[in-house]
């Protein structure tokens, strides 16, 4: 049944299917499976960190150092991995860790000390950043073995296409991520806490601990695009992933998810990313226009979406006072 | 009692004004001749001068985010503004031969005009102002590129080179223009009812509407002007470098101008405006990173050691660490007054 909840990502959707079917219409090329599998692999960072913003932002929250925690991340690896020798399992396992603890901490310091999230993930930004420069100052490839053959992992689909390794571990985070929205408590408590904190309260959400929670899953979600990102460049570099954030939020945003808080869906959240990444193939496939259309149509999206949502905000209002 | 009653009065506008003093008196100590000033053919030069010389562009932006803040709002794309005003400027004087103050006027105008539409966007259609910005933060750097036709535009102008690096009694030119427009802005913010009106607006915008403040256009005036500030911002550092940057220029500068405003004490959920104590939390963190140049410290240490200092600083200024801070102390003073028999009970300064 359609009502005003789901008209967001059903905008969202008709974006996603009339830019892609342009595409196969316009461009014989796009029409192979292969480009399909080449925006999942390619968007697979930006999606995984967008899932985590999903959650923030579902509870009335923003997370802006995501893409300092993916370049920070990336070089603690790396440097785990090449300069102690460690295996990458352990080395992946820890900088995992350290992704959720710093996540929590800033959770910690939101809920705790009402502090806007917005000014402690600014800090958080700066902090990540910075720590990446402390751990290396220059980019470093990660050449060993098991992360090779990570990247190796393909599966052929029909067509010239095939699903990545890194297509692959989006698609189960994805999973994981709309699973926890829907199916659990926690995700019922984010839900209620973005609609009304106060109210969540009063109905036994308990709102500190769920506070924290969703920081640290922000955090696992942008640590795991960081690992990712590792993965699918080869390499580490601390001045990796600068402004991700942005795009992130665009990608929520664009995903039909209501920047105030409690209404949206995880799922397109990844519509939402993968538009992004059809103007970028759409720009490339033309060949004529250059890089900064991307940005100019990305924002030009966000307007249109952020506007969308008001009027059916406004809308919704006059027809419950009629 | 008399120091103690003016301590805690004022401790407000003292902290940033004492850490200030200590950032310095501790640079100077590990570096030597940090504090000296010399005269060179009518110049003055030095460590605290070059402080002077690079906070005048984070201290214009953070004029303009200062007030914007007092609204109860934000503005994020004052990075993309300095971006797109400096490749006005780049992109006029190279291809046209207009006279210089019509090509720095169409800069002005530019900036002001991205600000009207964020303030469109914030006071018409009533956007969060951290989602109404973002938009232009986004799109600003392409509309940057787009100008500029994605190439660093260098130029040469004999005026703008004077604004980026010029010196004027014995000052550089752009400090003046910074104090200028610092004087300006107290003088209306502080002597005209204006000031007041904003700081009502982002108090209680129902509040203020029901007294009769012209609340949208307030707003939307406040927005006009960060725009502006912004785009003095950079035309400034477009004529430092003698080019326009699409990708580079005011990156980031956004974050120094909202910690700087935050360093000066208001909060981020409006009502307040602090316009002097935002220039000293602007040279604060100016300081911080020249000290942390200059005492040999590698400059990666700058991030961390800025995240740090905000960190301490929210911390500090949160309303519950204050709660905490108060309940701690007023339990102590009463274990010791019930112990004493004291009644004149705690009245003390609880320095933040």
């Amino acid at each position: 049944m359609i009502n005003e909840r789901n008209l967001p990502i059903l905008a969202t959707l008709l974006v996603f299917i009339l830019l892609y079917g342009f595409g196969m219409y316009e461009y014989k090329g796009f029409r192979d499976t292969l480009v399909f599998s080449n925006l999942l692999t390619d968007n697979a960072f930006l999606i995984i960190t967008a899932i985590g913003m999903t959650f923030v932002i579902l509870s009335g929250g923003i997370d802006l150092s995501v893409g300092s925690m993916i370049a920070f991340i990336g070089v603690l690896m790396a440097y785990l991995i090449t300069s102690t020798g460690m295996h990458p399992l352990f080395a992946i396992g820890i900088a995992l860790v350290v992704g959720v603890a710093f996540g929590a901490i800033m959770g910690v310091i939101i809920a705790f000390f009402e502090i806007q999230a917005f000014i402690v993930t600014l800090a958080g930004m700066f902090l990540f950043r910075g720590l990446a420069y402390l751990i290396n100052l220059d980019a470093v490839p990660i050449d060993h073995p098991f992360i090779t053959g990570l990247y190796d992992i393909y599966v052929p689909l029909p067509g010239r296409g095939g699903l990545t390794f890194i297509a692959m571990a989006m698609l189960v985070l994805l999973a994981l991520g709309i699973l926890l929205a829907r199916r659990t408590r926690f995700g019922m408590s984010v839900y209620a806490l973005g609609g009304d904190s106060h109210s969540a309260a009063l109905l036994g959400v308990p709102v500190k601990k769920t506070i924290i929670k969703i920081y640290a899953l922000s955090g696992f979600y942008s640590a795991m695009s960081g690992v990712i990102f590792a993965i699918y460049t080869g390499s580490a570099y601390p001045l990796a992933a600068v402004g991700v954030e942005l795009d992130a939020i665009a990608a929520v945003v664009i995903g039909g998810t209501l920047l105030t808080g409690g209404v949206g869906y995880v799922f397109g959240t990844f519509l939402g990313g993968m538009i992004q990444g059809i103007i970028q193939t759409l720009i490339t496939f033309d060949g004529s226009l250059n890089s900064w259309w991307t940005k100019l149509a990305v924002g030009g999206l966000l307007l249109f979406f952020i506007l969308l949502q008001k009027g059916i905000v406004v809308w919704v209002k006059k027809r419950s006072a009629a | 009692m008399k120091k103690n009653n003016f301590l805690h009065k004022h401790q407000k506008t003292l902290a940033p004004l004492l850490s200030l003093v200590l950032i310095i008196l501790i640079t100077a100590s590990v570096t030597p001749g940090f504090l000296s000033i010399r005269m060179v053919d009518g110049h003055l030069f030095g460590s605290l001068l070059d402080i002077l010389h690079r906070a005048t562009p984070t201290a214009l932006v953070a004029l303009g985010m200062a007030v914007v803040i007092g609204t109860r709002g934000i503005d994020l794309s004052v990075g993309a503004v300095i971006a797109i005003s400096g490749a006005v400027t780049a992109v006029l004087t190279v291809n046209t031969d207009w006279p210089v103050w019509v090509v720095i006027l169409c800069a002005l105008g530019t900036g002001m005009l991205c600000g009207l539409w964020n303030g469109i966007l914030v006071s018409v259609f009533n956007i969060q102002p951290i989602v109404a910005t973002l938009i232009l933060m986004v799109a600003g750097r392409g509309i940057a590129q787009m100008i500029t036709e994605g190439q660093i535009v260098t130029f040469h102008s004999d005026v703008l080179d004077a604004i980026g690096n010029g010196y004027f009694l014995a000052f550089p030119i752009r400090v003046w223009i910074a104090i200028g427009m610092i004087v300006l802005t107290v003088l209306v913010m502080r002597k005209t009812a204006l000031g007041l009106f904003i700081e009502a607006v982002g108090a209680n915008v129902r509040a203020s509407r029901l007294v009769g403040i012209e609340a949208r256009l307030l707003v939307l005036s406040a927005y006009v002007f960060s725009g502006l500030c912004a785009a003095m911002s950079g035309i400034i550092l477009a004529a430092d470098i003698r080019g326009a940057d699409a990708n580079n220029a005011g990156l980031w500068l956004e974050l120094d101008a909202i910690l700087a405003v935050v360093l000066a004490g208001a909060s981020l959920a409006g009502g307040r405006i602090y316009l002097l104590l935002t220039i000293v939390g602007v040279l604060i963190i100016q300081t911080l990173t020249t000290a942390i140049l200059t005492s040999g410290l590698p400059a990666q240490y700058n991030l961390v050691v800025k995240a740090t200092i905000i960190l301490a600083v929210l911390l500090v200024q949160s309303p519950k660490t204050r709660q905490w801070l108060s309940d701690f102390f007023m339990k102590k003073k009463h274990a010791e007054n019930s112990r004493t028999g004291n009644p004149d009970t705690g009245k003390g300064s609880i320095e933040p």
